[in-house]
């Protein structure tokens, strides 16, 4: 811990003084190889509000994502975690706080993200195959009016490959099953190359096979020091699947290793309804008086 | 070369009317795939009130300023819907009819304005209203060609970026696209089509030219770089067709008729589309009710036989149609059928399998049942992926997977066998 201060001191001799901690200073847990300085956590949410049409829809988000991590975010219905992950990308207006990856601002770090979002948010009749698709989580790193090249091609292939797609490349979309239409949006981020990656729902609607597929590549990409945010539903597998959790009710109810914050407690907390909260206000205010029902 | 092609009048407005075509067809594709064909419309009637604006502005008639006139107003009106979708609860479709009318409304006003005044001669703008491709020019139709190389230059450069932006807009803005400004490109050059084709085809048939060879085009191809080049290709077909018809047969306005071709266009593809067109679908619909009634009657055969034990035994026709649930005329016809492949023979009213009959029937109960033993244990197979519309499951499940489901069937007693006394070649079913 010392050690890597000292390090992180000597090797930017341009800063002037130490750089302000902050008030809870989170210990680092992977200790950093001497050649590389210790680096920002994949994803930093400070102070977080989003609101949709002045009303907030998500508030007092805070956390940083470790490195490394599968990291399932859950929460029921309409508690806000597709809008986490889309305040994260940089897609919904911040009403405050700020989001950092890898300690800068989202804008200056798309190429260092991957995203996955829900498969009904697009017309699958589109005049498009497989690999096309694939080949879009290429365009980031293209740049404006640059086509794809083959290199490209082969990386978008190899992609489809890992999520065992190879014999469909040539498929028109909509010809796909859900599940392999699912496989297509993840060799998709695949391609981004991304080191944090965001994944709205990547299990709804899939059958048992996609979804062992899905949780092997996500495996794989934790081997390689990714780390990935999948918005999850099912609590049966949250245990299975996830090193991290985000317990998300509107408001941050819990974030830390699964095995700590995966807790009865905290779930009552996240899945009581609106109505615990309530209670808890109300218990706040005015002790004794009768609160919630029986 | 017939007479009419000879005059220049003539080659003029047919130039002008295949780049409108082309320019309409390029640009209505990705804006029929980011469902922005109503917004078409809609543009090409606020375009009106611009095109007038601009000439009771500058007083001359001019294809330069009524474009500047016409984007204005194009833009103002795009603005418009926005802003009432935005910030009250109409929804765009009542937002798009509400500015649509308003803003050609207005350009009606504008239009008596100018009609009253000394220049309206000049003016000829009432044609602006339903279009007139006689009156092209030449310099009309230079202006236009530049509007349709700008057009089909932006949509070549930026065809990636369209693409994104008109399948998966979140992805588009999750990797950095402005996804408002590519929204304000397509819409600043749907403006620049709908300006193009103002004067031959009018603001209230504009609409037509964008939406109508997209559509076309999409039920021929599930490419969208092909669909963009045969979209150019009809609207120009479309736009050739309706000046040569109207300048055959005289009188004859050329706007509709462009219209009208390209609405032709539109029903032939609808029909004869390969795998889209109804035609493709009604084939497919038939022959797929052929195979199932087929291996009904093969199935029924066996299993009856099955469960009797007596494979060389025929079957009353009432029997089979009882266990089939079919009327016995039905049956009597889908037997007969078969009867002709060599697969069943009779004698009365008593119906059997022939030899290569059983071996087929076998086959197609071993295939119904394998699949049935799938889907009972899809779950512990783990297969990844399955073509539902596959017709055997060896084509498609691997063979380790085959031979579990081949034990399964065995373990559920639901093997089906191929009785070595009637047949020769059983034994290499298997």
């Amino acid at each position: 811990m010392t050690n890597a201060r000292i390090h992180e001191g000597r090797s930017d001799p341009h800063t002037p003084a130490p750089t302000p901690q902050p008030p809870h200073p989170k210990p680092h847990t992977q200790n950093p190889t001497p050649d590389t300085p210790p680096s920002a956590p994949p994803l930093e949410v400070h102070d977080l509000t989003v609101a949709y049409h002045r009303r907030p829809v998500l508030w007092d988000i805070d956390f940083q994502a470790p490195e490394g991590k599968l990291i399932g975010i859950i929460g029921p219905n309409g508690a806000g975690k597709s809008t986490l992950i889309k305040a994260a990308l940089g897609l919904v207006p911040l009403a405050s706080g700020w989001v950092k990856i890898y300690g800068r601002p989202y804008v200056q770090e798309r190429n260092s993200s991957g995203y996955v979002p829900p498969r009904e948010s697009v017309d699958w009749d589109f005049p498009t195959n497989a690999l096309d698709v694939v080949l879009m989580g290429r365009y980031g790193r293209l740049g404006w009016l640059r086509r794809p090249r083959r290199a490209d091609v082969d990386c978008a292939r190899e992609c489809l490959a890992k999520v065992g797609m190879a014999d469909y490349a040539l498929r028109q979309i909509s010809q796909l099953s859900g599940g392999q239409q699912q496989r297509v949006f993840l060799a998709r981020a695949l391609a981004q190359e991304a080191s944090l990656y965001f994944m709205d729902e990547p299990f709804s609607g899939v059958d048992a096979a996609t979804e062992k597929a899905i949780v092997a590549i996500l495996q794989e990409l934790r081997q390689h020091k990714k780390t990935v945010l999948v918005v999850h539903h099912d609590l049966q597998t949250v245990r299975e699947y996830f090193d991290w959790v985000i317990l998300l009710n509107m408001r941050q109810i819990a974030v830390g290793p699964t095995d700590q914050t995966f807790t009865p407690e905290n779930l009552q907390k996240t899945y009581g309804g609106r109505l615990n909260i309530v209670t808890e206000v109300a218990e706040a205010v005015a002790r004794g008086v009768q609160v919630g029902r029986t | 070369m017939p007479h009419w092609m000879m005059e220049r009048n003539v080659q003029w407005v047919l130039a002008g009317c295949v780049l409108l075509g082309i320019s309409s067809g390029v640009l209505g594709s990705f804006a029929l795939l980011r469902r922005r064909s109503l917004m078409g419309d809609a543009l090409a009637h606020a375009a009106l009130p611009g095109v007038c604006a601009a000439f009771l502005l500058t007083g001359t008639r001019s294809l330069g300023f009524f474009l500047v006139g016409a984007t204005v107003a194009g833009l103002l009106g795009a603005f418009c819907i926005q802003a009432v979708t935005r910030h009250s609860r109409i929804k765009e479709d009542t937002a798009l009819g509400l500015v649509l009318s308003v803003f050609f409304g207005f350009g009606i006003v504008l239009m008596t304005i100018i009609q009253h005044s000394p220049k309206a001669n000049q003016a000829g703008l009432d044609k602006f209203i339903f279009g007139q491709a006689a009156s092209l020019i030449e310099a009309d139709v230079r202006a236009m060609a530049v509007c349709a190389a700008l057009i089909c230059v932006a949509a070549g450069l930026l065809f990636k970026e369209f693409k994104l932006l008109c399948f998966d807009s979140g992805f588009a803005r999750g990797i950095g696209y402005s996804t408002m400004w590519l929204d304000g490109l397509l819409l600043l050059l749907i403006v620049l089509a709908v300006v193009v084709g103002l004067q031959a085809v009018g603001v209230v048939l504009m609409a037509a030219m964008l939406i109508t060879p997209a559509a076309a085009a999409r039920l021929w191809t599930d490419r969208l770089d092909r669909m963009v080049w045969l979209a150019g290709a009809f609207g120009a077909a479309a736009g050739a067709l309706g000046t040569v018809l109207s300048a055959v047969e005289l009188r004859m306005p050329t706007g509709p008729l462009i219209v009208l071709s390209a609405t032709a266009v539109f029903v032939v593809s609808l029909f004869l589309a390969p795998r889209r067109g109804l035609v493709a679908r009604a084939l497919r619909l038939i022959q797929l009710r052929a195979r199932v009634a087929r291996e009904h009657a093969l199935r029924h055969l066996y299993e009856l036989a099955e469960a009797s034990g007596r494979w060389e035994e025929r079957v009353p026709l009432q029997e089979l149609a009882a266990v089939w649930g079919e009327p016995v005329a039905v049956v009597r016809r889908q037997l007969t059928r078969l009867e002709q492949d060599g697969l069943t023979w009779h004698s009365g009213e008593h119906w059997g399998l022939s030899a290569s009959g059983l071996q087929s029937a076998y086959e197609v109960v071993r295939n119904h049942r394998l699949w049935e033993m799938f889907l009972m244990h899809e779950g512990q197979l783990g297969a990844d992926h399955v073509d539902r519309d596959a017709d055997l499951i060896e084509h498609l499940l691997p063979p380790v997977i085959v031979r579990e489901l081949e034990r399964l069937l065995r373990v559920h007693g639901r093997e089906p066998e191929l009785p070595p006394s009637v047949h020769p070649l059983a034994g290499t079913g298997g």
